[in-house]
């Protein structure tokens, strides 16, 4: 019965190594201070038991030598750990420059996952061994998370808003995904694989799938489906702004504050418009909340993102 | 030993029939009230637990449907939370404490003492109503958007029930901190006072200031699933983070809520059965209010993979292991006033005993959620559900039988069956580790929580979990019965008899409706084991 019963994870990404060090360092402390406290306690009740019925303890009633000791040690100890926890925690939240990025759409319970090639899959992830990967994470629904133990890793799914998580899996093999965020009737169903595959099988894999062509290409349909591009034209004509080479530049809005265009904004100004127009635009743009699948607007991200800054056309 | 006699008036038998306790001021009797409310929602609580422990035996969900299974463990942490832990401590053996510690005849408002319970029973109805109407599936969390628009079951009387009694915490809060401040005996100055009174004082000030937070944040999920307000919900334009922060706001307080009054259980306990004072006293009763502060300051903790900003996590991180100093330090006064102690086994120092070993194992592992980066892996898996159970029901069910066994000679009069009760409080401690430390294990292999059904390899520690569990169960019944038993044939107790020092054991037992025959002169400071005390040997 103990053969198949595993006490310890699977370790198969970069930052599973990290995450256990600081695991055993923290299970070695715990082990010293708990062996510790119950020793003394233990030895004191043995050795101190009460032999007559009307004995008292020793007048003792502190000492300041100990308090501080047992004040400042422990102070000291839970600042390295501290310092250790978060530079691991910056690890995990900062993605390297060059990632296989990937989109995650939860809901109520599945998973699904977009590929920037167009591949689509639910509840199943392939991905190269050895490359960083970036999930791109959204819900359709309630708040969802994923996690895979064998990488160590874990964000909530939050809807109306992008989360991200970043790994790079160290060994081939299938890795179980579990939703770790409680999210209704079927929660311990929501379970997907990670398959991490050899480069040359990722990338039978990827020729394999994909019939509707790239994200950014079925991206590019719906811009035209929708008539976004009777606003947002790339010669500056239009009633709505540029959007070629915009993703990723820093914009000033209406009220003077500036941001960064990244997934959220795109997502934002498509679902509520007027909440940040751009300056030296007049907030005419309709919404399209309910007209848009989470997956469209993932196709239409990644279309804006596709699109380079133009050459500069001479001026007429 | 003079032969020992029930006094001839005691609050007991100071009136009889079901008016004169239903509308009884004495706070001895209100105390006895809520232990029968506070006795009752642990067996539901225990109840579901123990259904939970059945269904995960076995890895495929087959006892009960996964809508039943998420009920059940929704209404296991309701009840378990806000309908024993948090009252237990503070308004059984507070309200019977407080003011015979001090040396007062009553707590400062009576008649708002049993209003208190009222309101506390009002709750409880709310809730039990939601329970037998269908139940609640939200998780005691009551995350949005899944409990503002996703959730078919009974969200609204549940949380209407836990808003009510929430007032009754705030009262019995406010009560407490005006009784502390102006009905001291003479001579009963601050820093005399017995570490009970200066962690409920401690936990009064966050049941004032918390509470009413979290009903602030229960309205809002009402009003937002009532008439669709967009607070938060994002297809209304609301944050569903904001939720998380709202209630963690309250909720990692109301922790300390319901681990503050046991500390203070142990802080008594320990002086009485080593017979010596606690060592380090104004530390001790420092790190009471340092909690209470440095609680408020925390909550991010719960929400490191929730989205919120890398900055913040690294802040709450930090004040998160800030928090757990004053806790440590406790432990080692604890374990210090051991030294050259006259020690005695008997059961209220075999919970103590119990309770600074697995106290100390749950703070131990609150460090490894603290450091953010190992967090991301174990939160949301059954490490977190081990962890809050070792702090909870290690450390708060462990303090509240240790008092309550401490202090049962006082409430009734009479003894329990010693023997008995350190057998049972053996199986408890054994049936509890059982139960609760192969989810470490599980945890850390990644299974995670309020999971119906799970991968086959879990199982092996799961049904090592569930046997725990069961043991635990029989050692959570044993006490009922010889508790109960003696109420009519135990050995009568006398005023004092474990030997302690303190007021509570200066009046007879069980006291007078007015406590002391008259207000006691305090010219002694606590835990005053100067000179041979008349007593027993364990």
């Amino acid at each position: 019965m103990w053969s198949g019963t595993p006490l310890f994870p699977e370790s198969a990404s970069t930052m599973a190594s990290r995450v256990d060090a600081l695991y055993f360092f923290l299970l070695a402390l715990s082990i010293f201070f708990s062996l510790l406290i119950a020793g003394l306690i233990v030895f004191y009740a043995v050795k101190y038991r009460r032999r007559a019925a009307d004995s008292v303890g020793s007048e003792i009633h502190g000492g300041l030598v100990l308090e501080l000791t047992w004040t400042i040690v422990p102070l000291l100890i839970t600042m390295v750990i501290f310092v250790w926890g978060a530079s691991v925690f910056f690890a995990m939240s900062r993605p390297p420059d060059e990632t296989i990025n990937v989109y995650v759409v939860g809901k109520q319970w599945m998973w699904k996952f977009q590929h920037l090639d167009g591949q689509r899959e639910i509840n199943e992830l392939h991905v190269p061994v050895g490359r960083p990967v970036k999930l791109i994470m959204t819900s359709e629904d309630v708040i969802h998370d994923v996690f895979v133990p064998a990488f160590r890793i874990k964000a909530d799914v939050v809807p109306g808003r992008y989360t991200h998580l970043w790994f790079q899996s160290t060994k081939p093999g299938r890795y179980r995904l579990f939703c770790a965020e409680y999210c209704g009737t079927k929660h311990s169903g929501m379970i997907g694989q990670v398959v991490v595959m050899d480069p040359s099988e990722y990338q039978t894999w990827l020729s394999g799938g994909a019939s509707e062509g790239s994200l950014a290409s079925a991206g590019a349909k719906l811009f035209q489906d929708l008539a976004c591009n009777t606003c947002h034209r790339p010669d500056a004509q239009g009633r709505g702004p540029v959007l070629e080479g915009l993703f990723g530049k820093t914009v000033t809005l209406q009220n003077g504050e500036t941001l960064t265009v990244d997934e959220a904004y795109v997502r934002e100004s498509i679902l509520q418009p007027a909440a940040k127009i751009a300056s030296g635009f007049q907030p005419i743009m309709p919404t399209f909340q309910g007209l848009v699948t989470e997956e469209q607007l993932l196709e239409l991200i990644e279309y804006v993102k596709s699109l380079h800054e133009l050459p500069q056309v001479q001026p007429r | 030993m003079a032969t020992v006699i029930l006094p001839p008036r005691h609050y007991l038998n100071d009136g009889y029939g079901i008016a004169s306790w239903l509308f009884t001021r004495d706070h001895k009797r209100i105390a006895l009230l809520y232990l029968a409310g506070v006795t009752f929602f642990f067996f539901i609580g225990g109840a579901f637990a123990v259904l939970i422990r059945l269904e995960l035996a076995t890895p495929v969900g087959d006892l009960v449907t996964d809508e039943t299974y998420n009920k059940l463990f929704t209404m296991h942490g309701v009840m378990m939370v806000f309908f024993f832990l948090i009252p237990a401590i503070p308004s059984v053996l507070g309200n019977f404490l407080v003011p015979i510690m001090i040396g007062a005849k009553d707590l400062a408002f009576p008649k708002l003492n049993l209003a208190s319970w009222y309101i506390y029973m009002v709750g409880a109805a709310f809730t039990t109503y939601a329970i037998v109407t269908g139940g609640l599936d939200t998780g005691w969390t009551f995350y949005t958007p899944f409990s503002t628009v996703s959730s078919t079951s009974q969200v609204i009387p549940a949380a209407l029930g836990i808003f009510v009694t929430g007032f009754s915490s705030i009262l019995t809060g406010l009560n407490f901190i005006v009784t502390i401040h102006r009905m001291r005996a003479p001579g009963m100055t601050w820093f005399r006072m017995p570490l009970f009174l200066w962690s409920t004082y401690a936990t009064s000030l966050i049941m004032v200031l918390g509470t009413p937070v979290l009903a602030i944040t229960i309205l809002l999920i009402a009003a937002e699933r009532v008439f669709h307000f967009g607070f938060f919900d994002p297809t209304r334009g609301g944050d569903p983070v904001l939720f998380q922060h709202l209630f963690w706001f309250y909720s990692h307080p109301a922790v300390y809520i319901m681990v503050l009054p046991a500390m203070g259980v142990i802080s008594e306990l320990v002086a009485a059965f080593c017979r010596k004072a606690v060592f380090g006293y104004s530390f001790v009763a420092f790190a009471s209010v340092g909690i209470a502060v440095l609680g408020f300051l925390v909550w991010g903790h719960h929400m490191f993979v929730a989205g919120q900003s890398v900055y913040a996590a690294l802040v709450f991180s930090i004040l998160s292991f800030l928090v757990a100093i004053p806790s440590a330090v406790k432990v080692f006064n604890w374990t210090a006033t051991m030294y050259k102690g006259s020690i005695s086994w008997d059961t209220p120092m075999l919970y103590a005993i119990g309770f600074i070993g697995l106290f100390t194992i749950g703070g131990l592992t609150g460090l490894f959620l603290a450091s953010v980066g190992l967090d991301v892996h174990v939160t949301d898996t059954y490490f977190i559900v081990a962890h809050f159970h070792y702090i909870m029901v290690g450390g708060t069910i462990m303090g509240y039988l240790g008092g309550l066994h401490y202090w049962w000679p006082k409430i009734s009069g009479r003894l329990y069956n010693e023997t008995l009760a350190r057998i049972s409080a053996g199986i408890i401690f054994i049936g509890f580790n059982l139960t609760f430390f192969p989810q470490f294990i599980l945890g850390y292999l990644g299974m995670p929580r309020r999971y119906h059904a799970y991968p086959p390899d879990f199982q092996v520690l799961n049904v090592l979990s569930s046997a725990g569990a069961s043991i635990l169960g029989v050692g959570y019944l044993i006490p009922m019965i010889y508790l109960m038993w003696s109420l009519r044939y135990g050995r009568l107790a006398g005023s004092n008899p474990w030997g302690a020092v303190g007021l509570e054991w200066t009046t007879t037992s069980p006291p007078p409706t007015e406590n002391f025959a008259e207000t006691p002169v305090v010219t002694w400071e606590a835990y005053d084991y100067g000179a041979p005390v008349e007593g027993h040997v364990a």
